[in-house]
């Protein structure tokens, strides 16, 4: 195998591994699906880097995440990969991957996209909004005029 | 050193020390605001609001400890976020004197938040484009953040001027009591220049107009009446405060105090 085939399986495999680090307010979804994760690479002297970025600056599950991240890769056998913050270009919702997005609306979140918000529940569009947060930064409490649940939406940013 | 090289190093000393006030300034207006918003906690008038109001204080802190923990780089003296919030006295805090005051009613609470946000809206909007990297970062994701703030204080302010002749009553009432600190908002002094002069900053007074049309908008919708200008005697920019930062730092600051360098 050639160094750069190497390199990109070793990359793919540390992006798989962090596939399996999931987020501590919401389990279902993984660092991977929210879009925590922005880099996996390795540079010339063979050294492994992360780029973990937070998605809203105050966010509580920042330093957890961290950490899962570092123990993940530490388990794992990368105990030398170096863990980077990184702040720039800032974290979007946009960056929530399809997969993501399906397993929010599956645990009962509506995921971020445009209007109209559809009930997690039943699929409805008849929804309003009882306030613009929630129960974490990341989303917004809103409920189905339809089957009359409330539902968490999860904030575009 | 040469009397040639001694004068760029000392510009640059300058320099360095301006950007830690300039730094310290912009953390300092989040923590203490996010610390006020803290004590609603409890409190808020509605399960929604009190939820809202913890979160704005939420990303306010988030955004007060990345600044705090890059003010510190900048002074070199080994402070973190954690030194620089707890262990600094009143005089040595430089927050807009605006974000110290009480939170009075709901009304005073929702104003208060609505300048400051207007604010930080054209100050992150000009510093995303700033000459300082790590500067820009912050501020590009704080200013997605505002916008969602604001989003908030303005729809409350046209929800309350525009509501009962009660909560108008009262919102007029915090208008009027609250205004005086925003000339501080944007005069400008030697720290604002310099970071001007440098590419940091952008200039404040294209800000303050900005400031000024948005601010007139969001109270013609709320359908309250804009003070008259009031005369700048307010120096919390140079750590001069009113007497209730004191007490909001001795609540803030007490476990550190009690216990200098306690961890959890």
């Amino acid at each position: 195998m050639s160094a750069a085939a190497e390199s990109s399986a070793l990359e793919q495999q540390v992006w798989r591994l962090l596939a399996d680090v999931p987020d501590p307010e919401i389990p279902v979804v993984s660092i991977v699906d929210l879009g925590i994760v922005r880099y996996v690479r390795r540079d010339e002297a063979g050294r492994l880097h992360v780029g973990i970025t937070p998605t809203y600056s105050g966010c509580p599950a920042t330093a957890v995440i961290r950490s899962a991240t570092r123990a993940a890769l530490d388990a794992a056998g990368y105990a030398d990969a170096l863990l980077e913050e990184v702040l720039a270009p800032a974290w979007s919702s946009d960056w929530v991957t399809p997969a993501g997005r399906a397993r929010l609306a599956a645990f009962g979140i509506a995921p971020p996209q445009a209007d109209p918000v559809r009930c997690p529940r039943c699929g409805s569009a008849a929804t309003e909004r009882v306030s613009e947060f929630g129960s974490t930064p990341c989303k917004a409490h809103y409920r189905c005029t339809q089957c009359r649940e409330p539902f968490d939406r999860f904030k575009c940013i | 050193m040469s009397a040639g090289a001694a004068a760029p190093a000392r510009r640059e000393r300058a320099l360095s020390e301006a950007l830690f006030r300039y730094v310290l300034r912009l953390a300092d207006t989040s923590l203490v605001l996010g610390q006020r918003l803290g004590e609603w906690v409890g409190h808020g008038p509605a399960l929604e609001e009190d939820l809202a109001l913890a979160n704005l204080a939420l990303d306010l802190i988030g955004q007060a400890r990345l600044l705090l923990t890059y003010a510190g780089e900048v002074e070199g003296e080994g402070r973190d976020e954690d030194a620089l919030a707890f262990s600094r006295d009143a005089p040595e805090f430089l927050n807009l004197t605006l974000a110290e005051q009480p939170n009075g009613d709901f009304a005073h609470t929702i104003v208060r938040q609505w300048l400051i946000d207007c604010w930080q809206l054209e100050i992150y909007a000009d510093l995303a484009a700033s000459a300082d990297e790590r500067l820009a970062a912050i501020a590009a994701k704080a200013l997605k953040e505002t916008r969602y703030h604001h989003r908030f204080s303005s729809g409350w302010l046209a929800r309350l001027g525009d509501g009962t002749a009660e909560s108008r009553s009262r919102t007029q009432a915090a208008l009027d009591s609250l205004w005086r600190f925003s000339a501080e908002l944007f005069a400008a002094d030697e720290v604002d220049e310099r970071m001007a002069a440098a590419g940091i900053a952008a200039p404040l007074a294209p800000a303050a107009e900005r400031w000024r049309i948005r601010a007139a908008a969001d109270l013609q919708a709320a359908t309250l009446a804009l003070p008259a200008p009031q005369p700048y005697p307010w120096h919390g920019k140079r750590g001069v405060h009113t007497e209730h930062l004191g007490h909001l730092l001795g609540e803030m600051q007490h476990l550190q105090r009690a216990y200098p360098g306690v961890r959890w």
